[in-house]
This record gives C-alpha cells, structure tokens and sequence, in this order.
C-alpha cells in the first residue's frame, strides 16, 4: 500500500474520469457527487503523508517509486521515478485538499456540460499532482504540459465573457516557456550522458543536480528553465495572461489556478532550476529579484486601481508571487522556508478570496465593486469570513500571512537583497491598501444600490466550504511549526547543496573549461 | 537487349518485391471484377482491396529482419523499406475505410478509386525500396500517376479539377528536375545504382566539387522537396489539398510524403554521404523556412483542409529537422513521425469526412462552431489529433518531436531546435483556434449532417489508438525505426 502511495494518489482521479465519462449526461448532481467523492478519497490517500514524521528528519525522497517506461535501445531511458519531500510534501496537500473544495464551489456555479467539467477537473488534479512528485524531467514535463489541457478548456468553455482570449492567452503564454524549456531538458540530457551519468537514469533529477555544467552554459539552461517557470509564476513582466485567465475562469477554475497552478512555476525553481544550474543561480539572482520585487509594488499598485473584485485579487497574486520568489531567491532558510510556507498561504487565502468573489457573483451576478456596499448588514456570516480572508492576504498577526511575508522579508534581508527586502516591505502596506479599500466599499457603511438589500446570507454548503480555509488560516498563523519543520530539513539540504557548488565554482575561480559540445556523432 | 533481360533474370528474387507485389495484383484484380459488378456497387472493391492491404502487411511483416535483394541490386527489401512500407499500408487502409460512403455522398460512386490507391501504395512501396535511380523513378511516377488522377477524381467539380490539373501540371515539372539530376548524376559517376554512385563519389574526391555533381544533387533535391512540399517548392500544396476528394488529401498527407522522405533520404544517404555537410546546410535553411512559412500562413487560413495543408507543410519542415541531424535519432524519428503523423493527420481528415456536406462548403472554421457539443465523439476524436499535431504529451506527435529535435540537439544544432519549437509554439494559435470554435463557440446553425458510417468511426479509432500507444508506449515502435535505419 505505501509501496504505491503516490502513484494511487495521483491516478486515482484518472479512474475517477473514467466513471465520470461513463455517467449519463443529464445525471447532473450524480457527477458532482461522484467527482466530490473521488477527490475526497485522493485526500484521504494523501493524508498519512502529512502525518509522516520522517519529513521532519530526513531531506531524502519518501515513498519513491521506479519503474522503466519508454526505453529506446541506447538512444533514450524514461523512467516513471517519482517521490516525495519536505519541498513537495505541502504542495502536494494543498492539491489534495484544495480539489474537494473547488469541487464543492461548482455545486450551482457549473451547470452546463457538468459531466465534461468534471472530466477535465479530475484530468487536471492528476497532472497537478503527478507534476509535484515527479523526479525524472522528462516525466515532469509530460504532466506539465497536461495541466494546460483541462485549464485552456474551463477557461474557454465555462469561462466568461472574453473567455476564448483569456484561454488562447493562457495557453500560449505557457506553453512558449515550456517548449524552450524542453530544449534545455534535451541538452542536460546529453550533457549528463556524455559526463559519464549512467544511462539508465534517464532523465533523473537528483543526477543531473550533481553535474559540473560549466558557468556560460548554466547561464543558457537556466535561462530556459527560469523564463518557462516566471511565465507560470507569473512574474513581472510575463504576468499578463494572469489577470485575463483569472478574471474569465469560472470559480473553481480560478481557484485551482491561483492555489495549485501559480505554484508549478515557484515550485519548479525549487525543485529544478536553482538545483541544476546553482552557478547561474548566482548570476540571475540580483535581476529575478529585482523583477520580484517589481512585481509586488507593481501588482499591487494595479490591484488599488481595479473596480472589478475578481481583478483585484488576481492582481494581488502578482504582488503575492513576487514576496515568494523573493523569498526563494535570499537562498537562506528563513527565506526559503517563509517561500515555501507562502506558497500554501496564498493558495489558501487566495483561493478563499476567489470562492468569496464566486459568492458575490452568484448571488448579483456582477463583481463591479461599485454595485456593491454595505453587505455587512445583511450577509453577517459573509462578512466575517471575508475579513478574516482580507487579513490573512494582508499577512495581519496571527493569520497564515504574516508569518510568510515576516520569514520572507528576515530571510531577503539577511541575505545580499537588503535593499529589496526594504523596498518589498512597501508592498505589504499598499496590500492593506487595496484589501481593506475594497472590503470597505463592498462590505462597509450604507447600503446604496437597493439590489443589495435581500442578499441571503451563506448558506450552510457554502460555510462548510470556507471552514476548513479558515482552519488553517489560523492553524498557521499560530502554529506554523507543523509545517515549517517538514520542510526545513530538504530545505536545508537544498541550501548546502547549492552553496557548496558555488563555493567551489567560486574557488575554481572560473578557470574557462575548454567548450564543451555535445558531440556531433553517435 | 538480351544482355540487360539475362542480367536482371539472374537476380530475380520475389520476395524482395512481394509486398508491392500483392498489392499491385490486387488492384489489377479489382479492375477486372470491377467490370462484372454494377455500377455504383463499391462495397466489394473496399473489402478486396482492404484484404490486398491486409496480406501485403502480413508479407511485410513476416519479412522483418530479412533483408531481401534482387533484380541486379535494383530493389532491396530491408528494414528501412519495411517500416515505410507499413506506413504506406496503414494510410492507404484508413484512407479506403473513410472513403466509401463519402464517394456516395458526393456522388460518384466509382469503384476504380480503390485500385489506383492500391497501384499508389505499390508506386510508395518501389521508391522505399528502391536502391537504383530507376526503381525509384519508376515508383514515383507510378505514385504520382495514380495521384493525379485521384486528385481530380470528382470530374464535375471545378474545384477538383483545378486540384487535378496544378498537381500534373507542377507534379510533371518537378520530374524533369528530379530526372534532369538523375542524368546528371549518372553522367558523372557511371552508375544508376545508388551504392555505386556513393562509393564512386567517395573514391574520386574531385568529384564532390564538380558543378555537374552538385548541380544533379541540387535538381535531384529539388525533385523530392516538390513531393514533400518543402519551401519553397511549397506552392501546390494548399490548392491540391483544397480541391482533392478529403481521403485522397489524408492519403497524400501521409502515404507519398513518407514515401518521398524514404526514397530521398536513402539517395541522400547512399549516394551523397560525401557531401553531408554542404546538404545539410541546404537542409538547415530549407527546414527552417518550410516550418516558418508552414506554420505562420496556416494561421490566417479559413479553410480548414487549407489549414490541414499548410500544417503539413510545416510538418515536413519538422520531419528536415532529423535529416539536418543526420544522425540515428534524428534518421529514426524521421521514421517515427512519419507513422505518427499517419495516424495522427489521416484520423484529423477522416473527422473532416464526417463533418463537411455534400460539396464541402462548411469545413471552414465558421462552419464548426459548436460542433463539439453537436457531435461529441467527432469533437473528442479531432481535439485528440489537434493536440497531437501540437506536438502535447502523452501524444504521437509529441514523441516525434521529441525524437527529431532530440536528434538535432544531439548533433549540436541546438538553434533548429530552438527555432523548431518555436514554430511549435506558433503552431498552437491555429490549431487552438479549431477548438475555439468547436467547443467555445454555440452552434450557430442547425446540423444535418451526414450519419456515421462504421467503417469511418472505425479508422477514426484505429487513428486514435495509433496516436495514444506511439506517444504513451512509443518504446517498441522507435525501436523497430531504429532497426530499419542503415
């Protein structure tokens, strides 16, 4: 059974398709039920994952799984190896976690072509998740291109009114980066087989990690992987597509893209490009960081200006990702850790805010702020919940929030981006800016617009979905510990490896090797 | 005279033509029952000529890893021809299983459609097998011959016509190129046969700057890029494919292009291995503008068998990339991805079979609004070989890609691959746009459209299988192409 956890975890959803596809059209709430049930169970999979101890004392791959899958005489080995760390661990549970969630947010949201919603929902969560556990490049790059599948689809036909260039958008953006990025796959490829790595590990990530890639050639490679990953992320300047998708996609769709999609991109520094090319790492430092940081005080100040709720908060991702990859890129633990930790802040908090803008529109059918204003008075259920929501994507004490942006903003500061670390601590303010603007004008002082004035308040389905968001707002905001000590030792791990690789790059002092080509005959 | 019969006489050797072989005496069959049967009654043609396509298989098959040479060296049935051969049956089968009740449809029920198809396939098979600038001539002319004729199959439309006439006219024109080389190349090392040729070439090193060399491999080139529908020899394509009956454009997309690609890589490999590096770079370019100019007019098409065509295009600048490799990866996934490219575009034009009415004025982009929802298995069927013609995992196309551009980086041309997937990329508006309108878009009419006959359902899904076990199990296949390279 543990033998196959991951591989269970991450296919189930594709038999859950299978069944779904099976179910007649017109069984519209048997599909849902099915397709909750199924996400319920991958959740119940996952969850002695995150009862795991062993996260929190060792940095190795838990639950690793190998088996050959594509080989190709003495031309190619693929092989489906996959496992688990303290890096992937929460990322991996916030999928798991998220997908009943977004599941029950369609209950009245989706009501045409259910059965293919649900399809393509249960398609997604495995390539979400199959993408999180990859260890073999080839194989991650498989599941990463068939996350872009079922979203280009929900964008596009559950979307709304400029959904077909939101969709169009969000798939070209994507898949440009990551078509460059299997370029550079290729090229480490040979690079580790001409460097002697055996042949049957394939596309193994621990084993290119450990090749001496010469400095000019990480520049190029991790150039690839960056500019693939920063489109997803999205960082400034490549977050144009964001706002479009974001705005278009259907509530459970903005949910998974904002909680599980955003982080492929944050994630795949991680796990790949800063482990792989550490030397180059160094040199794009300074520039990532400073396009980080122009994305949070950009984002955020674009986020003041909007008059639609859904734009607001999906420019407020922007701003979010910028603290991640600033934290990602100080290189220390506290930031590291304060990264991965606001990974999961964001996919909860944002997540929540776009179930919250979900329930607006349900109800008045716009999410033009001005249509809204003193909700308060008539949704007090509502009210509470938003503003809890508002302060944890604010990063206020006590919520998830603060204690990312706090060891994002100690770790940026310890390190060699000081001044950014600074200039970033702007964006926390004009976060409460925007945030608390908006609450004020939908939630705050008199009622005007007198559609206003019968707005039920949340119903019983839709307080069970925000419970559990509110659980670990608050669980993390007081407890982060649970989380924090799973993931350090990879973390720390993570950090060694790569410091110690700069160290002797540094000592070497680039004594030019002679270039190195990838040879012209077999 | 008596010199040449007692010459080839010696080396008869049947087996080295056996596939071609059945399938040519299938098709002389059909033409003889096909006088007995009443007119319009077609239904028995598609089953023989289904079972010469099944036999010739057989015959191929059981042949594997048996080299077989005859005829004075002219014809030689190795792995290399085999894998082709394959290719051949496998469009020239889907192509029949999709053809029969749209000949009804747009009415001419005519049986001689299926020999001539057969007498192509069996033109494809001489020019994968053929080790003698005669063989292989003699292959393409037979192919073209067939093609001709089955491009302007539908004698009352215009459209049709116009198909027929530019594909002889232009067909005709690029022989006398291909021809001219061929005498050229003769004339100056002796020897029809392409392994003389190449170790005569290789022997006399003063040769290989000859203008009378160079000039016949540039004519020869020429020749093939016409077939293959390289830039800039490009130009009938879209035409031919608009105007052809739509099996006859899936049968073209697959089947003769292979066979072009087999027969000018053996000359290329065979004859000019001295020259690799001044052919490769006339390939680097060519690739490079077939891809561009494939892909970015395909985009402001409207038309979607014009669409299909300018793709192709593309697709062939893709399929330049591995001979610009020139090495084993590159070589195999030539091979790979012509068969993928088999199932993955015959299976997109047997969904265009189903979906165009009588005269084909709706398959343009407009005319498939909503049809995903109208017609959900044609919806599902065509995303599958659009996002295969992409090039996305878990799909045919993606594994030949992979393979082609792993090939290119291996050499070190890691630019063309660059440029490669960029045009990838570009790839994606057009194809996307398909699916806009198919799923994004309501119905903006009400479709009457044609039943779904068994036997297209039925090459649709071989299509399918044929895409997902090339992209998710693509070991066996790419090891059998790796065999089948010299």
């Amino acid at each position: 059974m543990t033998d196959h956890l991951l591989s269970l975890m991450t296919f189930f959803p594709l038999v859950g398709m299978l069944i779904v596809l099976f179910l007649p059209r017109e069984a519209d709430r048997l599909i849902k039920t099915v397709t909750l049930v199924v996400t319920i169970i991958v959740f119940l999979i996952s969850l002695p994952l995150a009862f795991d101890d062993v996260f929190a004392t060792s940095s190795a791959m838990q639950y690793t799984e190998f088996a050959h899958w594509i080989s190709i005489g003495q031309y190619f080995q693929m092989n489906y190896n996959v496992g688990i760390d303290g890096i992937s661990l929460w990322l991996v549970m916030l999928t798991t976690f998220i997908m009943p969630i977004a599941i029950l947010s369609t209950w009245h949201a989706i009501d045409k072509n259910t059965k293919g919603f649900m399809a393509l929902a249960l398609l997604l969560e495995t390539g979400m998740l199959g993408a999180f556990i990859a260890l073999d490049l080839f194989l991650f790059y498989v599941f990463w291109e068939l996350m872009l599948v079922p979203m280009y689809f929900m964008i596009g036909i559950w979307g709304g009114k400029n959904r077909i260039y939101a969709a169009i958008k969000f798939f070209l953006f994507t898949a440009v980066g990551s078509l460059l990025m299997l370029v550079a796959i290729l090229y480490v490829y040979y690079y580790s087989i001409q460097a002697g790595v055996p042949f049957d590990n394939g596309f193994s990530v621990a084993h290119f990690a450990q090749l001496d890639i010469p400095a000019h050639l990480q520049t190029w490679l991790f150039a690839a992987f960056a500019f693939s990953f920063a489109i997803k992320v999205p960082m400034f300047p490549f977050h144009t597509w964001l706002p479009d998708a974001h705005t278009e996609a259907p509530t459970a769709g903005s949910v998974i893209l904002a909680a599980i999609l955003l982080k492929m991109g944050t994630y795949g520094y991680v796990r790949f490009a800063i482990p792989l090319f550490p030397e180059a790492t160094q040199q794009f430092i300074p520039f990532l960081s400073f396009l980080a940081v122009v994305g949070i005080i950009y984002g955020a100040l674009v986020a003041m200006m909007q008059d639609d709720v859904k734009k607001l908060v999906a420019y407020s991702s922007v701003s979010h990702l910028g603290f991640v990859m600033l934290g990602i890129f100080a290189l220390n633990l506290q930031g590291l850790s304060g990264g991965m930790l606001q990974m999961i802040n964001h996919g909860i908090s944002t997540g929540a805010l776009f179930l919250i803008v979900g329930f607006l529109y349900e109800r008045r059918h716009t999410r033009l702020i001005a249509e809204f204003g003193g909700l308060s008075k008539v949704m007090p259920v509502f009210a509470t919940i938003f503003l809890i929501v508002t302060f944890s994507s604010i990063g206020l004490p006590g919520t998830n929030g603060f204690v990312g942006e706090f060891l994002i903003l100690v770790g940026a500061f310890e390190s060699s981006l000081r001044v950014f670390a600074v200039v970033a601590t702007t964006g926390v303010i004009l976060a409460a800016v925007y945030m608390l603007w908006m609450f004020q004008r939908v939630m705050m002082g008199k009622i005007t617009n007198p559609k206003n004035e019968k707005l039920k308040d949340l119903s019983a389905r839709e307080v069970v979905i925000m419970l559990p968001l509110l659980l670990f707002i608050f669980w993390i905001g007081f407890y982060p510990n649970t989380f924090l000590e799973k993931m350090n030792p990879s973390l720390e791990n993570l950090i060694q490896q790569v410091k110690s690789k700069q160290q002797i790059s540094m000592m070497i002092d680039h004594v030019e090797p002679s270039t190195i080509r990838v040879a012209v005959n077999d | 005279m008596e010199n040449l019969v007692q010459i080839a006489m010696q080396n008869v050797n049947f087996a080295a033509i056996m596939p071609s072989l059945i399938v040519t005496c299938f098709g002389m069959g059909l033409l003889l029952i096909n006088v007995f049967l009443p007119r319009g009654t077609t239904r028995p043609a598609v089953w023989i000529s289904l079972i010469g396509l099944v036999v010739a298989g057989i015959s191929v098959v059981s042949g594997w890893g048996n080299p077989q040479y005859g005829f004075n060296d002219a014809v030689a049935m190795d792995n290399y021809a085999a894998f082709f051969c394959m290719i051949f049956l496998i469009a020239a089968g889907l192509t029949i299983l999709m053809s029969d009740d749209y000949l009804t449809r747009e009415g001419y029920p005519v049986s001689e459609y299926y020999p001539l198809i057969l007498f192509a396939t069996a033109g494809a098979m001489w020019m994968a097998s053929g080790t003698d600038m005669m063989t292989i001539f003699l292959g393409l002319e037979v192919m073209s011959i067939s093609l001709y004729v089955l491009a302007g199959f539908f004698r009352g439309q215009v459209r049709s016509n116009e198909a027929g006439l530019k594909y002889f006219l232009l067909g005709a024109f690029s022989t006398g190129f291909l021809l001219y080389g061929m005498a050229l190349i003769y004339g100056v090392s002796g020897s029809t046969k392409l392994a003389e040729i190449g170790i005569y070439l290789n022997a006399h090193a003063s040769l290989l700057s000859n203008p009378m060399t160079l000039a016949g491999l540039v004519l020869l080139s020429i020749g093939f890029l016409f077939k293959i529908a390289a830039a800039p020899f490009h130009m009938w394509t879209p035409d031919v494919y608009e105007g052809a009956p739509t099996p006859i454009t899936a049968f073209m997309s697959a089947g003769p292009k292979a066979a072009a690609f087999a027969a000018f890589l053996r000359i290329m490999e065979y004859c000019f291995f001295s020259l690799k590096p001044e052919w490769t770079m006339m390939l680097w370019v060519l690739a490079v503008a077939t891809m561009i100019i494939g892909n970015v007019i395909a985009i402001s098409q409207t038309n979607l068998k014009r669409m299909l065509a300018y793709s192709s295009i593309a697709h062939a600048g893709y399929a330049m990339v591995g001979m610009v490799a020139a090495n084993e990866i590159g070589y195999s996934g030539i091979l790979f991805y012509m068969l993928a490219y088999t199932f993955m575009n015959v299976g997109a034009f047997a969904v265009l079979v189903l979906a165009g009415k009588k005269g084909e004025d709706n398959l343009t982009l407009e005319g498939f609004s909503g049809f995903g929802f109208k017609r959900p298995f044609l919806g599902v069927a065509m995303t599958i070989f659009l996002f295969s013609l992409m090039g996305l995992p878990p799909t045919a196309g993606f594994a030949g890609k992979f393979y082609i551009f792993a090939g290119a980086v291996k050499a070190g041309y890691i630019w063309l691959a660059v440029i490669g997937v960029l045009n990838s990329a570009v790839s994606l508006y057009y194809y996307l746009r398909v699916m806009v309108y198919m799923y994004f878009r309501e119905p903006n009419e009400d479709f009457a459209w044609v039943a779904m006959p068994a036997t297209v359902v039925l090459s649709i899904v071989i299509a399918i299988l044929g895409v997902f076990y090339l992209g998710i199990i693509p070991g066996e296949v790419m090891e059998f192409a790796k065999q089948a390279i010299f």
